[in-house]
């Protein structure tokens, strides 16, 4: 077995760690711990990175030291074992996990353990893929920016007094500081897709229904999606494929079989494919740096083969609106649960008397941050009888010409592209105070969870004017991830040769063990 | 405080009842309407609940297919159409109850609607009941209020909450306004709930007992006077579980809505609590169109889709609609109506049914189940049906003592042996010793034992008596531990004594 000393093991992509893996180059229980000393090295303290709520060092440890053993053993046990069985992995702290707690970023969770696994962590246990712990978020993924955590901010590995967006800003900062090869997210509005933009990484939104939603506490149902997290687009594929299919305990779910993503994204060709400029989603609004990323990878997509159309879609202007309305209303109810009633937070009353509505009112009070109770007031007033028709009604009717919109941009184009957020990362407490501000973040990725679509959103360099990542999405039509995967490698190989290498390799060294000095750049991973 | 009610007749003089109801009929599928937990009454609280139950982070709903079919089913058998997509809504409101605090329930969706019962009143006459709709909907948890006063919320000093009921699915029937009742009111009512209850009972789609809430009625009632068409405003009576209370709830908010336009006050629109102690109902939550629910489609279940071909299936397997099914097997049967009545009251009726159809007469069915069987069932707290007899044990039973084998004192000894497992008639007859004593041997000791110990009585007989043969009898029968049969027994006596049978 060859030494590889473990500030080269952090910066290996999943794919590369699980061929090593298979090779029997390099242990699990070594390559969970780089990680974990990676974790302690730049994770905590005032300046740390912040992207875990929880470690779970233990059993990421035991789950890595069973995989070891059964590849010592060899056998029919070890050829069975799942291709990324000991890859380490990050989770969101949204989505339920037994043995650890689950707090959705929020106080009115502080300590509660879930009885049960989320499927999606069942699906990772199965492949035996060890969890290194649970990442912050806006609480119950509300935000743009992971500063309302009740448990304070996650920094931008690019730069500590940035946000690394929102929600899934820890999954986000824990794969882009190296912290983690691979985390999982959850997307309602952006949350995976908008962090992998401002952190130089890649996030996927899957189709609705393409990855069970049980055991992801919910923010607004018909909108909610998990998806993963990584620094190359094979590694969200082949991620993708350990949580995806159908589920008999989500409703929502589609019964279609998975198809072969890791193989779209090794496939990398779009000779012929037609890519789609949404009109509405670049230009005005869009910061300068970012609309040249955005123009220099069309044009490396026009010099692959591809052909480049503009589409438009006239309703995407009405799409932010309608979702504040759809999304705060759906999560009034869903949030309703929190109580005191029976698990977490429980608040009395001050004064007398000691009644169940006071009981309820003081915990949710005291447990819920600002921008929560801004959106369950919001959304239980546009629920209210006599403004249900003006508010949640239209929201609805305007989620079907979003969905129209995309069906003819699709008669068009293969598949569409946009920058993924208007702006590279903010600093901290920028827009902290500006709700509306904040919620522009996902203008450009809202218009996907209205309508179901798949995106993805992949580092597109850095932006002229800050050197900060700016992130480019791409849209297919529901069903259809998989060729998200296979522009997506094409566009990341095209642009990481023009970088030559990875674009996480120009990232400052955090201050903690020398990263860039001691690790030759690499390639891309195709 | 009670209220102010006028007499029955004075109300009826002056006013028109309008009655309405919403008939709550829980389910008895395997496992709740969303969950996998079991669906069982009566076990520890909060042992039937797993985590979609409690509401836990995270879970998700999923319809049980069972739930959708027995919900159809009672749709087509209250003449409704069945919907071809029908969604569900989330009604939301905070109660400990409700775990989710929200009750997820069909809304402006139904999965049936536009039906209609017909119910035959006392006299024979029959009154179309008009059905709005039938919706699928959970059942919320049960609330034990502790301390302070007679297990009400106000006053206790603490509340304990039971999930096991926590999403047991629920059909709610709501009628629309019947109106021309009259003075029938009270009785229609009754019938009504009767009615339904029978069919869902009949459906096999709930175990329709109303003492355990599988069956629960919620009764508005409206006065106006006579002649006017516009609707009084109404009360609604919560959650009224017996067919007598439903009856006797109707009548009196009727005398005390009467009373209370008599004295030129407005009815409140508001809930009422039936009281089965005082026949009463006392004031409840006021209702009012500041009630907001805030419904809105449930995103977590997509559409119910009930296609045509699978509503002629569940069509296909409709049992025979009870007033029918009744009708032909009383002609049949050739029972009394009074013989009918108790027959259906006792819920033996299937039983009856199988029992005949096993090879029993109609008769010695009746005999059976309704001498022996009902009886033990009521010591045993079940339902006759529920007691493990067998038609063909009846039958084998019954030829046996045809045959003179054994009486009816040793049969009915036998059916216990049955009932606990001790085998087949003919074993537990051959295990316990129990055949008729036919050797006239010992049975001739036994009387001349007897008739010794008894000569004034054997006198008595020998003077033409015969009456008092009994005593005799009764003699020999105890001599021979109940083995004898008894018309043997009585044919020897007088042999011996040489008197004329």
């Amino acid at each position: 077995m060859t030494e590889t000393n473990s500030n080269q093991l952090i910066r290996l992509s999943a794919a590369q760690l699980a061929a090593k893996l298979a090779a029997r180059e390099v242990t699990a229980v070594a390559v969970v711990q780089a990680h974990l000393d990676r974790i302690a090295a730049v994770d905590g303290g005032d300046r740390g990175v912040h992207a875990f709520l929880h470690v779970n060092a233990e059993e990421a440890l035991a789950v890595a030291a069973e995989v070891d053993a059964i590849r010592a053993a060899g056998g029919a046990a070890a050829e069975e074992l799942h291709e990324l069985a000991g890859v380490p992995i990050a989770v969101k702290d949204l989505i339920v996990t037994v043995g650890q707690p689950t707090t959705a970023g929020s106080r009115i969770l502080e300590g509660w353990h879930s009885p049960y696994d989320a499927t999606v962590v069942q699906k990772l246990r199965a492949a035996k893929m060890p969890i290194l712990g649970k990442t912050n978020l806006d609480e119950f993924a509300m935000g743009s920016s992971t500063e309302h955590s009740a448990y304070g901010p996650t920094r931008n590995p690019w730069d500590l007094d940035r946000i690394p967006g929102g929600s899934g800003g820890g999954s986000a900062a824990a794969v882009a500081a190296f912290e983690a090869p691979l985390a999982l997210g959850t997307d309602t509005g952006g949350s995976i897709r908008q962090p992998g933009a401002v952190t130089g990484t890649v996030g996927v939104k899957p189709t609705y229904g393409g990855v069970s939603r049980y055991g992801a506490i919910a923010m607004a149902s018909s909108l909610d999606q998990i998806g993963p997290v990584s620094r190359t687009v094979l590694d969200s594929a082949l991620l993708h494929q350990v949580i995806g299919g159908h589920d008999p305990k989500d409703s929502t779910s589609l019964p279609d079989p998975l198809a072969d993503l890791a193989a779209a994204a090794r496939l990398g060709n779009v000779d012929g494919m037609k890519i789609g400029i949404i009109k509405e989603l670049h230009g005005e609004g869009y910061q300068a740096g970012v609309e040249n990323r955005f123009n220099e990878s069309l044009e490396l997509l026009k010099q692959a083969g591809a052909e480049i159309v503009e589409v438009s879609c006239p309703n995407f202007k009405y799409a932010l609106g309608a979702y504040y309305l759809i999304m705060p209303s759906e999560a009034s109810s869903n949030l309703a649960k929190f109580d005191g009633v029976r698990y977490g937070l429980r608040v009395l009353p001050e004064d007398p008397p000691l009644t169940i509505e006071r009981v309820m009112a003081a915990t949710r009070a005291a447990g819920f941050g600002d921008e929560v109770k801004r959106r369950i007031i919001l959304g239980t007033y546009a629920l209210s009888a006599g403004y249900y028709d003006a508010y949640y009604g239209s929201a609805q009717k305007v989620r079907t010409l979003i969905q129209r919109d995309f069906d003819a941009a699709f008669t068009k184009a293969d598949v569409l592209i946009s920058p993924t957020a208007p702006t590279t990362a903010f600093k901290l407490g920028e827009k902290l105070d500006d709700p509306l501000a904040m919620y522009l973040n996902d203008v450009a990725t809202i218009p996907a969870n209205m309508a179901g679509v798949p995106g993805l959103s992949l580092p597109g360099g850095l932006a002229d004017e800050d050197g900060l990542p700016v992130g480019i999405q791409l849209l297919a039509p529901a069903r259809e991830d998989a060729r998200l995967y296979r522009v997506g490698a094409v566009l990341e190989s095209l642009l990481e040769e023009k970088w030559g290498g990875p674009l996480l390799d120009r990232a400052p060294s955090l201050p903690a063990p020398a990263l860039a000095e001691t690790v030759p750049s690499h390639g891309g991973s195709h | 405080m009670s209220d102010a009610t006028l007499s029955f007749e004075e109300a009826m003089e002056k006013y028109d009842p309008v009655l309405g109801f919403e008939v709550h009929v829980e389910l008895n599928t395997k496992t709740k309407m969303f969950s996998s937990a079991p669906n069982v009454f009566g076990d520890e609280p909060n042992t039937n609940v797993n985590e979609v139950d409690l509401g836990m982070p995270g879970v998700l709903p999923v319809l049980n297919r069972t739930a959708v079919e027995s919900s159809i089913k009672i749709g087509l058998a209250l003449n409704c159409k069945i919907a071809e997509n029908c969604r569900f809504a989330r009604k939301n409101y905070f109660y400990p109850d409700t775990p989710k605090n929200f009750q997820t329930s069909q809304y402006d969706e139904p999965i049936a609607y536009d039906g209609y019962l017909d119910i035959e009143l006392s006299d024979g006459t029959v009154f179309r009941v008009e059905i709005e709709r039938a919706h699928m909907e959970e059942d919320a948890g049960k609330l034990t209020h502790l301390g302070g006063s007679a297990g009400r919320i106000q006053g206790a000093d603490y509340s304990l909450v039971d999930y096991n009921r926590a999403g047991v699915p629920l059909v709610e029937i709501v009628t629309k306004p019947i109106e021309g009742a009259g003075s029938r009111a009270p009785e229609l009512a009754k019938a009504y709930v009767a009615a339904v209850r029978e069919i869902v009972k009949n459906l096999g789609v709930s175990d329709a007992k109303m003492e355990r809430g599988n069956v629960r009625c919620d009764a508005n009632v409206s006065l106006r006077p006579h002649g006017r068409e516009r609707f009084g405003i109404r009360s609604e009576t919560k959650n009224v579980n017996s067919l007598r209370a439903v009856e006797h709830a109707v009548r009196y908010e009727i005398q005390r809505h009467a009373a209370v336009l008599d004295s030129g006050e407005p009815v409140i629109q508001e809930t009422r609590h039936w009281h089965e102690d005082t026949r009463s109902t006392t004031s409840g939550r006021a209702k009012s169109d500041a009630d907001d629910y805030r419904y809105f489609p449930e995103p977590d279940l997509v559409p119910v889709v009930a296609s045509r071909e699978w509503v002629e299936e569940l069509r296909a397997t409709l049992p025979e609609p009870p007033a029918e099914r009744r009708k032909r097997l009383q002609a049949d049967w050739g029972y009394s109506d009074l013989e009918f009545r108790d027959v259906v009251n006792a819920g033996v009726m299937d039983e009856i049914e199988e029992t005949i159809a096993a090879g029993a007469a109609a008769t010695v069915a009746r005999k059976w189940w309704m001498g022996e069987i009902v009886g033990r069932a009521k010591n045993a707290d079940v339902d006759p049906g529920q007691l493990g007899v067998k038609p063909e044990t009846i039958v084998e039973l019954n030829k046996m003592v045809e045959a003179g084998k054994i009486n009816n004192k040793m049969a009915a000894e036998v059916l216990d042996g049955v009932l606990a497992g001790e085998g087949t008639p003919a074993e537990i007859v051959e295990k316990r010793g129990l055949a008729v004593v036919s050797d006239d041997g010992p049975l001739l000791e036994a009387i001349d034992a007897a008739l010794a110990a008894q000569p004034d009585v054997a006198d008595k007989i020998r003077a033409g008596k015969l009456q008092a043969i009994g005593a005799i009898v009764g003699g020999v029968m105890k001599a021979t531990r109940g083995q004898a049969d008894a018309g043997r027994v009585k044919e020897l006596i007088l042999q011996r004594l040489g008197v004329e049978g």
